[in-house]
């Protein structure tokens, strides 16, 4: 028996860059590297997102007059089901782990790409397809029962291409759940020599921690999607009560996955936020063990408090009790690395960079989102709010406010190595103050809304409501032109920038060690590490 | 002689693919517990509701083909274990008959089952337009039933995603690709077909054994 | 424009307007400034650190040697206990919200697209506006006929999901008469954003006033009389059937022996499963014969049904002469057949 011990091979330096080992459709659309496969997702989510966005300009618009004037209100209720599932399943869950993940991780680890490149690429054809249909379901009529596709709405009662949506949304849960299986062993097991667990990066625990989630949770949304789909088609009374069914059963399903989905969302964030502070405060994160171990407690406490979206659909109050003090809990975790981040630019050396500026924003705004959050989880101001426009600031604050915040801040501070050039750094800092602005202006007088009772989901408010209704739509207005800087300035500087060396922010991590733009197998040589993470030389 | 495929670049040790494939497969695992789970708490839930109604639900379905087909899945996984034991050993004759058992009976446990379902269209009970029943709890059976053929549907699924596996198994068996240097297709195969069991074993009290 | 700025925890506010609301603002009150104080402490601090840390600066910069373990520990601490401390306040409002006082006056409401179908306790019908009398508990029992809906008085700080197959339950006492928004909360299909209404609270002597002006819907007692022959109840629930079936006369209120030797009070909830799910209680010494009704009635024709069954007392038996075979009977099931042989 021959023993086969096959040691990596030695790859010839300098090796082409992974954007010139090949111009043909076809090297990028059977791709097995990790950085291209980040970069098909990332044109993939940026189409999504602006679908969505035009779906919620057109609401905006549609909500500068109390009386519904613009737009059928079956048209409108579609719209805000579209902008609902495209931003949560195809633009949120996806982008910080597809994008930034598929790309950095392998980097960071000093690996020379994810455990399984073949099920990398076939996560991303999996999710066009869900997308496909998707769309499909869009143009074919749309869908009007919200993102949440409550029975017996959804199961019995809407007109609308439910089952043609939900098999979209169950399609891309299966890219969601192998990109998390990928993640998982790749960080157990190609990490580079020398690389500990308490030596990995901060972006990589938020990334295993959110990996965790995307296996565990999204089989449960699948299932749920699968069942409301059969009894459309077979007329059994599932979710029924008129057939003996529950309507709440699938509330309990379909939280079980959509709240550990809201820490899908925000953990890669987080681990974007850590990565940013530590580089432009030269500093290390302070409580490097205690952030880590939170976005375990984040994962872990996720999963216990689903019901605190349902205080008022008629479950056990008993229930209600303890979902409410779970949910309080979990958000202990994220206050701490709130403080360890402000901690953290103490005594350091602060450079007011761009993903800084969004980094910075990001802890501004997920406080707020995230202090409304526990608002939320107190019970009796839950019955006030629930159901309201003081619900939606709460989340678009966390997860606009935060997590897109933190997605483009990630895709700045990793632009450099992604396109081996720079962007204009004074447009890029003027966008992200056109953002933090407009985003105020659109989601802060929502809470005062919410406060006064104007329900969600409605095209047509009681006329005490559109002072507030037309600042929000005017700031929505700043946030769209926000967004689309990035979109204009980024691409320009793909092509047009000035190039960077390996590592243009002076930055601690593997991911810098190699060049700007990577080569296709990354390093040259396996790196070995000895030192910790964020060894900034000491600054006095 | 043997020929196990070169390893990839991201690789650095064929021990380092192992643990990663294994680490792999149990983790896809685990999310398949999840995603039957759902199912079985849809069943907790209305079992408690109506404990009647699946009663009489559980006595419409064919106690003796149940019963034949778990012993003819555990049948298949023993074999599926001795087809584990076989290439480790480096017997491939041995290897290429216990893979050949246990497609036979995993086939001979969907071919009973799909006999089942045709039985159950012949007695009007495929939950839907086909549906007729008299007597009380009829939608709660309805519901029952529904709930039988989605938990055996989505189990069959998988069998037949099994089968398709075992099949390839074969083929690279005969291209002589399995070795005890490379038994991972055998291993990842083998957990697999044994998880598969393994739910069965589930479903089998749950769905034929209610009262009897 | 001053219900914008205002905090309905000031008397004078338009919004002060239950008995829970000034509890619930408070607690809203309360959070809101430990939230603002929070926050104000991380933005001081963090404007703090970033001018004086700025890149350049000449601010002393000495390795930390602190246990950092210390603030750890404290702030997690803290922030527990200050989230528990919010915890506990709001669990008591929130399990008062569900124990509604013994003197309640009862509202039937029935959530249907895209209206609200209210009806008082005694037979007065109104669609879309409540009127409820000044410092009295109101308890609403409320059905959905469809979909679920959500029934929801933002001045009062009440909503409650109104579900459909499931009868639930909130109350509240108005504190202030004038007449406040009723939304609907929940998503309930195209008009979902025009179901809204509002509740009127008068003061008592007004309230007895509009009672005693508008006109009772004296039809509803016939109603329920028609309905009990045209979904086929008297086709087995009168003297004179050929089919065996308990007696209805006197029969709210009663105790009712079922089958397994208990005995259960016939209560309105008793009156509503009897009729959409009997198999759940058949009475000692009857055939659970009879369908159920579920998905056939609707909660409108349920609602005058069982007022009519109430009214169905010793001294009022039903009419002996209604015709037993109505137009639509439902079908005569047979006692179900016995299990199939066990091997």
């Amino acid at each position: 028996m021959i023993t086969e011990e096959i040691i990596a091979p030695r790859v010839p330096a300098p090796a082409p860059t992974y954007l010139n080992a090949g111009h043909t459709l076809r090297s990028w659309l059977c791709t097995l590297d990790h950085k291209r496969i980040g970069l098909l997702y990332l044109f993939t989510i940026t189409f999504f997102f602006v679908i969505a966005a035009v779906a919620a300009a057109l609401m905006r618009w549609e909500l500068l007059t109390p009386q519904p004037d613009l737009v059928t209100p079956d048209f409108y209720n579609r719209m805000f089901t579209l902008h609902g599932v495209l931003m949560v399943w195809f633009f949120l869950i996806p982008s910080i782990p597809t994008v930034l993940g598929n790309f950095i991780l392998p980097l960071m680890l000093g690996a020379r790409d994810v455990a399984f490149p073949r099920l990398n690429l076939a996560s991303w054809y999996i999710f066009v397809a869900g997308g496909l249909m998707a769309l499909y379901a869009i143009v074919a009529g749309g869908v009007d029962t919200g993102w949440t596709f409550y029975t017996p709405y959804s199961s019995t009662y809407s007109n609308g291409y439910v089952m043609m949506m939900a098999a979209g949304v169950f399609v891309a849960g299966f890219s969601s759940i192998f990109t998390g299986l990928n993640f998982i062993v790749t960080i157990h097991q190609l990490r580079a020599p020398g690389l500990t667990w308490f030596r990995l990066p901060l972006f990589v625990w938020s990334l295993y921690a959110t990996s965790l989630i995307l296996v565990l949770a999204t089989p449960v949304l699948a299932i749920t999607l699968l069942l409301i789909g059969l009894e459309r088609l077979c007329g059994v009374g599932v979710f029924d009560p008129k057939l003996g069914g529950d309507p709440l059963l699938f509330q309990h399903l379909f939280w079980f996955y959509s709240h550990p989905a809201v820490y899908i969302m925000i953990l890669p964030g987080m681990g974007v936020v850590s990565e940013t502070i530590a580089c432009f405060s030269r500093k290390r994160v302070f409580g490097y063990h205690v952030v880590a171990i939170a976005s375990l407690a984040i994962a872990a406490l996720g999963f216990l408090v689903w019901g605190h979206h349902m205080f008022v659909s008629s479950q056990s109050v008993y229930a209600g009790v303890v979902f409410s003090l779970l949910s309080f809990l979990v958000s202990v975790p994220s206050a701490i690395k709130v403080f360890n981040w402000t901690a953290t630019l103490h005594r350091g050396s602060i450079s007011f960079d761009t993903p800084l500026l969004y980094a910075l924003g990001f802890i501004g705004l997920f406080t707020i989102g995230g202090l409304t959050g526990v608002f939320l989880a107190t019970l009796p101001v839950d019955v006030r709010m629930h159901d309201t426009y003081f619900v939606i600031a709460h989340f678009h604050y966390v997860m606009v406010g935060g997590m897109v915040m933190g997605y483009l801040g990630g895709i700045h501070y990793w632009w450099p190595k992604i396109s081996g050039r720079l962007y204009h750094e004074w447009t890029a800092r003027v966008s992200a103050l056109i953002v933090f602005i407009g985003f105020n202006l659109t989601f802060f007088p929502q809470f005062i809304l919410g406060y006064l009772g104007m329900p969600r989901r409605v095209h047509m408010y009681a006329p005490e409501f559109q002072t507030l209704n037309v600042l929000s739509s005017a700031g929505a207005s700043i946030l769209g032109i926000g967004y689309i800087l990035p979109l204009v300035y980024l691409t320009w500087s793909f092509f047009h920038g000035p190039k960077v060396s390996s590592n243009p922010w002076d930055a601690t991590g593997l991911e810098w060690q190699t060049d700007s733009p990577p080569p296709e197998h990354n390093f040259a040589q396996i790196p070995v590490v000895t030192a910790e993470p964020y060894n900034y030389p000491p600054l006095a | 002689m043997s020929r196990a495929p070169s390893l990839p670049s991201h690789f650095s040790t064929v021990e380092q693919r192992s643990v990663a494939n294994h680490l792999g497969l149990w983790t896809f695992l685990a999310t398949e517990i999840l995603f039957f789970g759902g199912l079985f708490v849809c069943y907790t839930v209305y079992r408690i509701a109506y404990p009647a109604a699946f009663v009489a639900g559980s006595h419409h379905l064919n106690f003796w083909i149940g019963t034949i087909n778990t012993g003819v899945l555990l049948t298949s996984s023993l074999f599926m274990a001795l087809a584990d034991r076989a290439v480790k050993r480096d017997r491939r004759t041995a290897l290429r008959w216990c893979l050949l058992a246990t497609w036979l009976l995993g086939a001979v446990f969907l071919g009973l089952k799909f006999y089942e379902y045709g039985e159950k269209y012949h007695e009007h009970l495929i939950p839907g337009p086909n549906f007729q029943l008299n007597g009380p709890w009829k939608p709660q059976i309805e519901l029952f039933i529904f709930l039988y053929f989605t938990m055996t549907g989505l189990h069959a699924v998988h069998m037949i995603g099994g089968l398709t596996a075992l099949a390839w198994l074969l083929w690279q068996n005969h291209r002589g690709r399995l070795s005890p240097e490379h038994p991972a297709p055998v291993e990842m195969v083998g957990l697999y077909w044994h998880f598969v069991d393994c739910v069965w074993v589930f479903l089998y009290p749950l769905l034929y054994l209610i009262i009897r | 424009m001053s219900a914008v700025l205002g905090f309905s925890l000031f008397p004078s506010s338009p919004m002060n307007a239950s008995s829970f609301t000034p509890r619930v603002e408070a607690l809203l009150l309360a959070l809101l400034v430990a939230s603002g104080l929070l926050i104000g402490v991380l933005l001081v601090l963090n404007l703090y650190f970033l001018i004086r840390y700025r890149r350049g600066s000449s601010a002393p910069r000495p390795p930390l040697r602190i246990a950092t373990w210390k603030f750890e520990a404290g702030w997690i601490c803290g922030t527990t206990i200050g989230f528990l401390g919010f915890f506990f306040w709001g669990a008591r409002i929130y399990l008062d919200m569900e124990r509604p006082p013994a003197n309640a006056y009862d509202v039937d409401v029935i959530g249907r697209q895209w209206m609200w179908d209210i009806r008082h306790a005694d037979g007065r019908r109104e669609f879309d506006t409540l009127h409820v009398p000044a410092d009295q508990p109101v308890r609403l029992r409320m059905i959905s006929e469809d979909v679920i809906h959500s029934f929801a008085v933002p001045a009062f700080s009440l909503k409650q999901d109104v579900v459909p197959g499931k009868q639930v339950m909130a109350w509240f006492e108005a504190t202030r008469p004038g007449t406040y928004h009723l939304y609907c909360d929940q998503f309930c299909g195209t008009a979902h954003a025009e179901m809204a209404g509002e509740v009127v609270v008068m003061k008592p002597e007004d309230y007895a006033a509009w009672q005693a002006s508008g006109s009772v819907n004296n039809e509803e007692a016939g109603h329920g009389a028609k309905l009990f022959v045209r979904y086929g109840c008297s086709g087995c629930h009168t003297p004179g059937s050929p089919v065996r079936a308990p007696s209805l006369v006197g029969l709210y209120g009663r105790l009712v022996p079922v089958e397994n030797g208990q005995f259960v009070r016939a209560d309105e909830q008793y009156l509503r499963d009897s009729i959409v799910l009997p198999q759940q209680h058949v009475v000692a010494g009857y055939a659970p014969i009879m369908p159920d009704f579920r998905g056939v009635i609707s909660e409108t024709d349920l609602l005058d049904l069982i007022d009519y069954l109430k009214s169905l007392g010793a001294k009022q038996p039903p009419p002996a002469n209604m015709p037993t075979a109505p137009a639509a009977a439902p079908p005569m099931v047979p006692p179900p057949p016995a299990p199939s042989s066990a091997p």
